[in-house]
């Protein structure tokens, strides 16, 4: 059994304060911007020569004629269109400034709000198709899966906080819901909301929203208790296959639910965009660094030795699996980019104009260690079962799919407002220490060894065929 | 040459014959091959072999291919015959970069995929109405075969071959 130490405890909760005192600072810090701040902002903008950028967050965002501006490559004309313009079109277009201002908390902490949440989904999909596809070598691990999606209570809860509050108006980061969007009479009228306002309304998107935290949450109690009950059955199996059909059911629910999430509460940050393929590339998104996860974890328990029976072949399928997923993730976002950028339709590539232009670096960043890095450092077989090489992948691959959730989240609320202070800092701090103090608590709770699956003994004997086990007593062990 | 004096011992399972390759190993003999009807699990490993290096060229072919492309669609569609990629007349490789990248990993598969399998056919000596290699016909279809040099230790060989299982153990001159 793995013992939770309190040395480990304590620097989980101290993530778990620092985050909260951080984020609590922020949202202070956020509610006293003024429209000063704004305009204090755009002259800084505006002065080093890039005044570009709000005009195209403003097109990006605003209700306004979305066509006219972005088609417009050169950011000087739509810069110089903007001076000329009326008191009144300056005026909105502070207002809109403030507002990006005001969302840089929220947004700051919904980012890493959405990849913890995301993460831990994700882990419970991956553990779901183990029992699903009865697969034989991962039942040594299942335990530590289950652990992480302890983590997935409490980050649905919160997750529920803010969109309650994105309901109740209390931020500007959904702005299909401001006022009168859908209002013909409306200043703020949209045509392109109101169109698809059958989906985007408020009593809907809140309606759904808690229908996936429910479905996932409702799951993850199930197949938990399910499975310590597995350990002790003894029933013919019986526990094991009821736990194989809400498993099954529970897939069905996930791939259904995964892409409607990303839509609700991704892609409708960008109400005018939309994108075929958007749910399958979060899903890539938040698999790969679900996988990075659970192997990090299981080499955590494993240099504690809380898992006895997990061997380097183990650890070199879960770095096969971040390997594999890197480049499956490279593929949709490529995918995605590839068609907007050769079908040029300015609907549609105000998406990568406005990330290209105002977030450069990341962007491009996020390429080299999402894909590149991986590539070149998981390549080679033998790297995959060094716990070393694996942990400096997976940093990075964590790094890079923040970078890439931040990249998704970050353009569409603060626009060109962004920095990475404290806010982003701060909610990090809090959802790494949460992950780390709940799925200790919950692994620490139970044995680390499902005793009762049928799949344990094949497990045990998992041998990838060019790998040396250390600790192994000559090879009697070949099928 | 008495060198080119080999026994042929014949198996008739997987597992009795990786526990007579340990026992011959472990009695210090060399094994000049061993003949399968189907790859065996942990047969190189006891073997001794080496593991192979076809794995380092296809990394490289695959750089090669990847070469290939960029030169090929840079003389195709920029140099030889400008081409308006997409409404976007740049005429420029790397503008026109994302219009490739299929084109790159195709070439980059290919290269990978068929130049690995001929270096697997040459490192096998393996080509076009090539003759059989192997001495007994049953080893392609359910019976397996280790092949020893014999260096005037005939009766300690067959001594310890039929202790390992087989089911028929032959002296044959290798021509």
């Amino acid at each position: 059994m793995y013992q939770f130490s309190g040395k480990l405890k304590t620097f989980s909760l101290a993530l778990i304060i620092i985050g909260v005192i951080g984020t609590a600072f922020s949202f202070y810090s956020g509610s006293q911007k003024t429209i000063k701040d704004a305009k204090h902002a755009i002259e800084a903008s505006h002065n080093v020569g890039h005044g570009s950028s709000h005009e195209e967050t403003a097109v990006h965002n605003d209700v306004a004629d979305l066509e006219n501006h972005t088609a417009k490559a050169d950011t000087h004309v739509v810069a110089d269109a903007h001076d000329t313009s009326s008191d009144k079109e300056h005026a909105e277009h502070e207002l809109h400034v403030l507002h990006q201002l005001q969302n840089r908390p929220w947004s700051a902490f919904y980012v890493a709000l959405f990849f913890s949440l995301g993460i831990t989904l994700l882990v419970l999909a991956f553990y779901a198709i183990q029992r699903v596809a009865q697969v034989g070598w991962s039942i040594l691990i299942l335990r530590v899966m289950e652990a992480i999606t302890a983590n997935l209570l409490p980050t649905s809860i919160i997750m529920l906080v803010v969109i309650v509050a994105s309901v109740m108006h209390l931020n500007h980061v959904f702005p299909w819901m401001a006022e009168g969007t859908v209002d013909p009479t409306s200043d703020n009228y949209d045509a392109i909301i109101d169109g698809k306002s059958g989906w985007m309304n408020a009593t809907g998107f809140l309606i759904r929203s808690i229908a996936y935290l429910l479905i996932w949450n409702a799951y993850r109690f199930f197949i938990r208790r399910s499975s310590i009950k597995e350990d002790t059955a003894n029933d013919g199996n019986k526990t094991y296959k009821k736990n194989f059909t809400a498993s099954v059911i529970f897939l069905f629910l996930f791939m259904i639910t995964e892409s409607m999430m990303s839509w609700d509460w991704i892609m409708g940050l960008d109400p005018h965009w939309f994108s075929t393929l958007f749910g399958w590339y979060v899903l890539a998104t938040l698999l790969v660094s679900a996988l990075t996860v659970i192997a990090f974890f299981t080499i955590y328990f494993r240099s504690k030795g809380a898992l006895p029976g997990v061997n380097d072949s183990h650890i070199h399928d879960l770095a096969k699996f971040m390997f594999g997923f890197s480049v499956f993730w490279t593929y949709l976002w490529f995918s995605q980019f590839m068609l907007i950028w050769y079908a040029d339709i300015p609907e549609e590539t105000t998406y990568f104009v406005m990330r290209f232009s105002e977030y450069k670096l990341p962007f491009l960043g996020m390429v080299v260690m999402n894909f590149v890095f991986p590539i070149l450092l998981l390549l080679n077989s033998d790297f995959k079962s060094k716990p070393w090489f694996i942990f400096i992948g997976g940093f990075v691959i964590l790094v890079g799919h923040y970078v890439d959730v931040f990249i998704m989240v970050m353009p569409s609320t603060v626009g060109s407002q962004w920095y990475f202070g404290i806010p982003e800092l701060s909610a990090i701090c809090f959802f790494v220490g949460l992950l780390i103090f709940t799925t200790l608590r919950s692994f620490s709770k139970v044995s680390p060894i499902p005793a009762g699956n049928p799949f344990l003994k094949e497990s045990e004997h998992f041998h990838y065929y060019n790998i040396e086990h250390s600790d192994e007593e000559g090879s009697t062990d070949h099928h | 040459m008495e060198a080119s004096k080999v026994i042929h011992a014949f198996y008739t399972d997987d597992e009795v014959l990786l526990d007579a390759v340990k026992a011959v190993k472990a009695d210090h003999h060399h094994i000049e091959e061993v003949f399968c009807p189907f790859p065996v699990h942990g047969l190189d490993k006891v073997l001794g072999l080496a593991p192979t290096k076809l794995a380092i060229t296809a990394f490289f072919y695959g750089i090669t291919g990847l070469a290939f492309a960029i030169w090929m669609t840079n003389y195709i569609m920029i140099e030889d015959w400008p081409m308006d990629i997409g409404g976007k007349p740049s005429f420029s490789w790397i503008e026109n970069m994302p219009a490739f990248v299929p084109i790159m990993f195709e070439l980059t598969v290919f290269f990978a995929a068929h130049l690995m399998v001929i270096t697997f056919y040459m490192r096998s000596r393996l080509w076009p109405f090539k003759d059989a290699e192997n001495p007994d016909p049953r080893t392609t279809d359910d019976h397996f075969l280790m092949e020893i040099p014999v260096h005037n230790n005939e009766e300690a060989l067959v001594a310890l071959l039929s202790k390992t299982g087989a089911v028929e153990i032959n002296i044959v001159d290798k021509h």
